[in-house]
């Protein structure tokens, strides 16, 4: 039983987490539009799943925590308090709290309290004395939950008489349901009279006595709501029967069972009404079936096996090219066309919004922005746009040191914003889109923007470069990237010591990722994070070099052209290819590999772009374009500089592929050098 | 290793030299298969080779150890370890010119290598066996691959 129990409560705090993350993201839109009461409903609705389910799997604390938030949020929700800065600010902080209360973190009750006090004192002025009442009479104990729905009860009319029927499920015992503590619930809501319904019943000889048989007849001296009603069924729901009735001061309204008939019920009987909770909770149901959550590692291994497939494929596509059998040739093309649905399939059930991230992201600047007094805008665009899993999780620190960097060192207080001219809000923008096979994410901040002299005597001073060298101002906001290099005079909590954007850099190498760093003084800084689309599986082509081949990444391959006669021979090195009057520099790859013996009559070169640089490669010969499943080298070969992994290729061999950033970064080199030569 | 316990160990040869290690770091033998060179990474491990789908560095340890080298023959082997490099195991595998047996010893006839006159870098040997009659040398392979490892790293620094 202690094994259903910590899976239960595994369950729960997983659950719990999603459910915080989306209450946070709740109150930070309900911050920007306060009157939204939709949003209200739904922090609400959230609440009160993680009260039930914590008190489900005995986390007793956290749901008496939760409910005393529950119970402000029913104030709102009742209009009768109003949404303020200071609210939410709580709120935020008692999410904190609810994460370690899920955790079981020791010395979590003092803050319970002082949170709690907190916001009783927020509430007071505006709350109903009823409302308040209650959460100072309570003692800690179990029973809270129904002290607290007791005191709503005032509010509704003692006239009304509201009869409750239900039967659960035949399986509701065995799934763990206990109905006496949803008579429990009814109870809270005042005076009760409770009959069993025992008519279902069958003789002894068929009768299991582990069904749920017995219907209850609840008769409550009180008029409750339909959403009082889906609060306390809220988790047997979908597997009940339930007629409500009403009788006393009101017309009776009876509302009639099933989950789906009730929704139309409901409707009816308030059509004018706000949208009842019961239709976002009908959809979420529905898209609750449609959607199912999988073990990452399950994922990871079924990558790991379409990998395989992509390369037994491309096997069987070499072996097919040297028969001439029309059958056998028919059968490959089909596995071919299947295996690439397959891996597209598989590996779009990786991809995730990079929304799922950003929303942690709108808690961090909105502490940022109070922490150091900074007012600003965090607008997001394109949420919906999807990375592959591995990359969304990975990408999460950098972009918080790169978040804080900018609000604590790219905007300006807001006095210096003023004396600047500038609206004393800043605006930060974290926007994502595609472009081509990569996944562009911009950090954008109108603050004051890098100082390319300040940096650049910085970098002097610590020996990065010297006085003598011209760097373009590209190269020298690139500094800040370097381990330990900070501008900032003083350290903050924040930010400042260094540590940071060469984190940032590492992580972003890691995922074959690039950063482009643009920035205007006074204007504003942008930072564009270059992210593949997936790390698994890309198109490669084949090339040959001396008889050892190599993988290119289709991506960055520009064009293939014929190495024009007058370079087949010369000097070892490299230099300039004039493609259609631009000058490339090439780079041959015999010379960089240390391959000897004779280059072939015809080498080709093939171009590769990256980050807005060109070089030309030249290789022996162009094998062909094949699907190519990425290994990472291991750690005696990840500095090698110029590769980015292996790949196994269809006749078991292992090739190379080749790091087109890097061999960009090399190619510039050579032209700087040979700029540098022709100078001299 | 100094207690007096049993421990089974695989034996091979590099080179005139016959050297041993404890057969829970071994994974598996193989044929010698056909090695990818990886361009500009130095002498030590200088492929990659396919292991049943998985990209796994090929090392020799002759490098480390100062054998001198010398081709392959048909008896050469590919031996596929599992070390642990710093707080990480990894795969790797290592060339050895013939495999012998796998077979005990005793730990307690394992002693260390002497100071002087050892022809092999003492850091990377954990110690000296007799196996009947013969000397057998137990390589340190972590310190090995540790050390390897590091100074690519360190290299490529300098490099940068």
């Amino acid at each position: 039983m202690s094994g259903f129990d910590d899976i239960g409560a595994e369950i729960f705090r997983e659950e719990a987490s999603e459910l915080l993350q989306s209450i946070e993201k709740g109150l930070m839109d309900l911050e920007a539009t306060p009157s939204d009461t939709e949003l209200v409903n739904s922090i609400f609705r959230s609440m009160h799943t993680i009260k039930g389910s914590g008190a489900m799997f005995g986390f007793t604390e956290l749901s008496q925590f939760v409910h005393e938030f529950e119970t402000a949020f029913d104030d709102l929700r009742n209009g009768r308090a109003e949404v303020s800065k200071e609210l939410i600010g709580l709120s935020l902080q008692a999410c904190d709290q609810i994460c370690k209360l899920m955790d079981a973190v020791d010395g979590t009750d003092q803050d319970n309290q002082r949170i709690l006090e907190s916001l009783r004192q927020l509430m007071r002025p505006n709350a109903d004395g009823a409302a308040v009442s209650a959460p100072t009479e309570e003692t800690a104990d179990a029973e809270v939950i129904g002290d607290q729905a007791q005191s709503i009860a005032p509010t509704a009319t003692d006239a009304v008489i509201t009869t409750v029927r239900f039967w659960l499920g035949t399986d509701a015992l065995r799934l763990g349901s206990n109905p006496a503590l949803l008579i429990d619930e009814l109870r809270a809501f005042g005076e009760t009279t409770v009959r069993a319904l025992d008519d279902r019943i069958p003789t002894l000889g068929d009768l299991d006595p582990s069904d749920c048989l017995t219907g209850w007849e609840v008769e409550v001296a009180a008029d409750l709501s339909d959403d009082d009603i889906d609060m306390v069924f809220l988790f047997v729901r979908d597997e009940m029967e339930l007629t409500v009735e009403k009788r006393g001061a009101e017309p009776i309204a009876p509302v009639d069972t099933g989950s789906d008939k009730s929704e139309h019920a409901s409707t009816a009987a308030k059509p004018a009404a706000e949208p009842t909770p019961t239709q976002p909770q009908a959809a979420a149901k529905q898209t609750a079936g449609e959607t199912m959550r999988v073990a990452t590692e399950r994922l990871d291994e079924l990558m790991d096996r379409v990998g395989e497939l992509v390369i037994a494929e491309a096997r069987l596509q070499a072996l097919t090219g040297a028969t001439s059998d029309p059958a056998m040739m028919s059968v490959a093309e089909d596995i071919q066309r299947l295996v690439a649905g397959l891996r597209d399939a598989t590996m779009s059930m990786r991809m995730v919004p990079i929304g799922s991230i950003l929303g942690r992201f709108r808690r961090l600047m909105r502490d940022l922005s109070s922490s150091l007094n900074k007012p600003l805008d965090f607008v997001t665009v394109g949420e919906d746009t999807e990375l592959d899993k591995t990359v969304i999780e990975l990408l999460a620190d950098p972009l918080v040191h790169i978040l804080r960097n900018s609000v604590d060192h790219g905007l300006e207080t807001p006095e210096e914003r003023l004396a600047a001219g500038k609206p004393e809000t800043g605006t930060i923008e974290l926007g994502a889109k595609y472009s081509g096979a990569e996944v562009l994410i911009k950090v954008r901040d109108d603050g004051r923007g890098l100082n390319s002299e300040k940096i650049r005597e910085k970098a002097i001073s610590r020996g990065l470069m010297t006085e003598k060298d011209d760097l373009s101002d590209n190269e020298i906001f690139r500094m800040i990237f370097q381990p330990g290099f900070s501008t900032v005079d003083k350290v903050t909590e924040l930010s400042g010591r260094g540590v940071g954007m060469d984190v940032v850099m590492r992580t972003i190498g890691s995922l074959r990722g690039e950063i482009d760093l643009a920035s205007e003084l006074g204007k504003g800084t942008t930072l564009t994070l270059r992210l593949p689309l997936t790390l698994a599986i890309i198109d490669g082509m084949l090339i040959d070099v001396g008889g050892e081949r190599y993988t290119i990444p289709l991506a960055a391959v520009e064009e293939c052209v014929e190495l024009p006669a007058l370079h087949t021979v010369g000097h070892a090195g490299s230099s300039y290819l004039n493609i259609r009057g631009e000058l490339v520099p090439f780079v041959r790859l015999r010379h960089l590999f240390e391959i000897d013996g004779e280059p072939p009559e015809f080498q080709k070169v093939v171009v590769v772009s990256s980050a807005g640089g060109r070089v030309g490669l030249v290789v022996d010969r162009i094998i062909g374009n094949y699907q190519t499943v990425i290994k990472q080298l291991s750690q005696f070969h990840a500095c090698l500089k110029f590769f980015s992994g292996a790949t196994i290729l269809g006749d078991g061999t292992v090739a190379l592929i080749l790091d087109a950033t890097q061999l960009v970064a090399l190619g510039r080199d050579v032209e700087l050098r040979a700029r540098r030569e022709a100078a001299a | 290793m100094r207690q007096d316990i049993q421990t089974d160990i695989l034996t091979f040869r590099l080179g005139s030299e016959k050297l041993a290690l404890p057969a829970e770091y071994l994974r598996e033998i193989l044929e010698v298969v056909p090695i990818t060179r990886v361009p500009q990474s130095g002498k030590f491990a200088t492929g990659l080779i396919n292991v049943r789908g998985v990209v796994v560095p090929l090392a020799d340890l002759r490098v480390a150890l100062r054998i001198p080298r010398s081709p392959a023959t048909e008896d050469t082997r590919i031996l596929v370890l599992d070390v642990r490099v710093g707080d990480e195991k990894s795969t790797v595998a290592i060339l050895a010119d013939q495999v012998e047996e796998v077979t005990t010893i005793n730990t307690t006839e394992i002693e260390d290598v002497p100071p002087v006159g050892s022809p092999w870098p003492p850091e990377f040997v954990l110690g000296i066996g007799q196996l009947k009659g013969a000397f057998v040398m137990f390589p340190d392979l972590d310190t090995i691959f540790k050390t390897y490892s590091a100074a690519d790293a360190a290299k490529e620094k300098v490099a940068a």
